[in-house]
């Protein structure tokens, strides 16, 4: 039955979540965007104390993009900084063994910790299958050497706490993508070191650094699913890819909370203003304010309802890579735009740092980047719908 | 609990509807829409489907199914697919006929539901849009003045489909500052039905301009009565169903020129595999997804008679946009192919366009 209806569950981790995000992160939003680099402690111990209530742990059901959405509206910098298996958590449950989970993510039940996923390269981004670390094997171990860059709260994983971070990388360059293998790397390892911190357009409250591994070795079973090469199947590859399936709508949700603070702050100034947007109007009726907000209503409106069908599908086990892409395609370029415009409504209020508006756009933008950008998701979109290989649309 | 899967009932109505639209509709739609007629056949077969009649209680001749706007949506959705003419003519007589149902008095809803579960197809219609320039349906210059027993309507209306055939019109006038609707029977004085009109799309369905010259009708011909209705809630059911079939005419817009694309072989490859095209495509699939689940969403509101009217002229709004952007790169993709009539695109072109004016035309 086609229903919309959020259980009481949701509605108390929305709340709750809504409560936390104006209690906890909107105080100090404005703070650590203007300190990048700084570490929110008391942000990271509080969110740590509360980590019972599960508001702020992982998932991949429409609960978890709905109270996702309501901490990112609190600020979506600090909701990278809540110790969690992250990205590279939701790689080893989506291709790991149960052993596998249970190795790797105890840890991150003792003490605040967090996890990374390491992808990018200074030569490849979206074109994964271009990868050029490598592992190899030398007997029961990997050993990995190359550069990753752009890693997601890497510094937080590997030196401030005893996480891990996922590495791709190749065992056998000839095999292209059927060569692709991801691996757990837990902090600490010898072999693996943390660079530069990068300095971001926005959500500075999280780190982004590049990691380097120099002849580092792993045990081998670190490696997440089949170590084998087929040259005639990707299908390893295809499995780790499978991972953008889950975390692709929850990047949309994020992405969902940003937007819907831009409009929050808009409807609540224009209430102060005494001006009210009406609905039911014919729209050459309607002002030119009113159809701006209209729009970006709608279009947030549009994101969400595909961001929870994605999420919807997952928690039926029904396969769900052309949704999530969907989902992430359209959120991440809707919210950028909703941003943006608040920000030409908002005039001078929008433009100045005194306000929170001019900040959501610069993290909106995030969305539409990180996790495949738009145009990756929009080509992920496109060969499903017509039904076309790699090799068919490029 | 969110869930996006229609019921089994409504994935087999669904399925009928599909098959009734590739079969019957599609076979015949360019014809229908080069001479203006739809043949009586594929209306009564429609009509056998029970479509309209299935949520009529039975204490007035119908199966008493429920009445749900998101099977109203999921039916809009498959026949715009099939075509917007006819889908419009199948579904006129619900105009009339779901107002009385949900607002009608008893004696209303006696002596006129029984009508729309004839055996054969009889059209009721509505009449609510106006030729003039800055028309709102929220305050129309169709005038109805109460003067004894009766009420005196005076004004001018315009796209009332099959208001020629039509026994029964349901009228929307303004009453001291709000809309309203009166029942007037085919024949009453002062109702004139006028010149068939000749529009850019949905030539196959026909419409009529009407004016009303002191045309007097009972009071008790004013829907719900004393009550009155609530004009509000009917036009929400109309938007949602518009965007419904908004998002049906995008369907067959997208899916036309996505197979196309497929075929044509341009520079030595199926033109699908340039991004120029295939990013349009994908955007396409996208925003007719996303118009869907707002439509469903905005159905769920109105079944569970919640005020939706932020919901339903959001998505109407964004499917009028969604409609017009789909049909319109649908005729891109085609090129100069696109632009001829040989190919269906630039049909939907035309019928896409007219979401926009389209206001109370159909109904859920």
């Amino acid at each position: 039955m086609i229903d919309f209806e959020l259980t009481p569950e949701e509605k108390r981790q929305i709340e709750k979540a809504h409560e936390l995000a104006e209690e906890l992160f909107r105080p100090i939003s404005r703070y650590y965007d203007e300190h990048e680099h700084e570490i929110p402690q008391e942000f990271i111990d509080k969110m740590w104390e509360i980590r019972g209530e599960g508001i702020a742990s992982m998932g991949m059901d429409t609960a978890a993009a709905l109270r996702t959405e309501e901490l990112c509206w609190g600020d979506a910098g600090l909701y990278l900084c809540i110790p969690s298996p992250g990205l590279g958590g939701a790689a080893v449950f989506a291709a790991g063994t149960k052993e596998q989970v249970t190795r790797f993510l105890a840890g991150f039940g003792e003490k605040p910790t967090w996890g990374a996923m390491a992808m990018t390269e200074p030569g490849c981004g979206s074109d994964t299958a271009a990868i050029t670390t490598t592992a190899v094997r030398d007997g029961d171990e990997w050993v990995l050497n190359g550069e990753k860059i752009f890693v997601t709260m890497g510094k937080r994983a590997l030196e401030d706490s005893n996480g891990l971070v996922v590495v791709w990388a190749t065992v056998d360059k000839s095999a292209g993508r059927a060569g692709i293998k991801s691996f757990v790397v837990p902090a600490g390892t010898p072999g693996m070191r943390v660079e530069k911190m990068e300095k971001k357009l926005g959500i500075r409250a999280s780190d982004t650094v590049t990691v380097v591994f120099d002849n580092c070795r792993i045990p081998f079973e670190n490696i997440l699913g089949n170590p084998e090469v087929k040259k005639t199947e990707t299908k390893g590859f295809r499995g780790a890819m499978a991972t953008f399936d889950a975390t692709r709508p929850i990047i949309a949700a994020q992405a969902l909370g940003v937007g819907r603070a831009a409009l929050d702050s808009i409807k609540e100034t224009l209430e102060n203003e005494g001006i009210k947007i009406r609905y039911g109007v014919p729209r050459q009726k309607l002002t030119a304010l009113e159809r701006d907000i209209t729009e970006m209503e709608a279009n947030y409106k549009a994101a969400k309802l595909l961001t929870l069908r994605a999420l919807w599908m997952m928690s039926q086990l029904q396969p769900n890579s052309l949704e999530s892409s969907m989902a992430k395609a359209k959120a991440g370029l809707a919210v950028t735009k909703i941003t943006q415009k608040a920000v030409e409504i908002m005039g001078p209020l929008g433009y100045s740092r005194k306000y929170l508006l001019e900040k959501w756009m610069r993290d909106a933008k995030i969305n539409d980047i990180f996790e495949g950008t738009g145009q990756i998701n929009m080509l992920v979109t496109a060969r499903r719908i017509l039904n076309y290989s790699r090799d068919q649309l490029k | 609990m969110i869930s996006f899967s229609p019921t089994e009932e409504q994935q087999m109505i669904v399925a009928m509807v599909k098959q009734f639209a590739s079969d019957e509709m599609r076979k015949i739609y360019r014809e229908c829409d080069e001479s203006g007629e739809i043949p009586d056949s594929v209306i009564d077969t429609a009509w056998k489907m029970g479509l309209v009649s299935s949520s009529i209680p039975e204490d007035y001749g119908g199966p008493d199914g429920e009445h749900s706007a998101i099977t109203g949506s999921l039916i809009g959705e498959e026949l715009a697919w099939g075509d917007l003419s006819m889908a419009m003519h199948i579904l006129c007589p619900s105009l009339f006929a779901y107002p009385v149902l949900e607002m009608g008095t008893d004696i209303q809803r006696k002596k006129y539901l029984p009508l729309v579960c004839d055996e054969k197809y009889k059209a009721a219609t509505v009449a609510l849009i106006e030729p003039r320039f800055g028309f709102d349906p929220n305050s129309l210059s169709t005038i109805a003045r109460p003067d004894g027993n009766e009420y005196v309507l005076n004004g001018e209306k315009c796209y009332v489909p099959l208001a020629a055939e039509a026994d029964l019109l349901l009228v929307y006038a303004e009453e001291n500052g709000s809309s309203q609707g009166f029942i007037i029977e085919k024949g009453t004085k002062g109702l004139e039905v006028g010149e068939r009109e000749k529009n850019m799309g949905i030539k196959a369905l026909a419409t009529y301009e009407l004016s009303l010259k002191n045309c007097r009708v009972p009071k008790e011909n004013r829907l719900g009565g004393e009550k009155g209705c609530d004009f509000n809630r009917i036009m929400n059911c109309s938007r949602v169903a518009l965007s419904a079939m908004a998002v049906g005419v995008a369907k067959a817009a997208f899916e036309y020129s996505r197979d196309y694309a497929k075929e044509r072989v341009a520079f030595g490859e199926p033109v699908a595999s340039r991004q120029a095209i295939a990013f349009m495509l994908a955007e396409m699939a996208i925003e007719i997804d996303a118009t869907r689940l707002m439509v469903w969403e905005a159905a769920w509101k109105l079944d569970r008679k919640e005020e939706a009217t932020k919901e339903a002229s959001l998505v109407k709004a964004y499917a009028d946009d969604m409609v017009l952007m789909v049909t319109d790169r649908g005729v891109q993709i085609l090129g100069g192919h696109g632009y001829v009539r040989e190919h269906p695109v630039e049909l939907w072109l035309r019928n896409g366009r007219g979401f926009v004016t389209f206001d109370g035309m159909a109904i859920v």
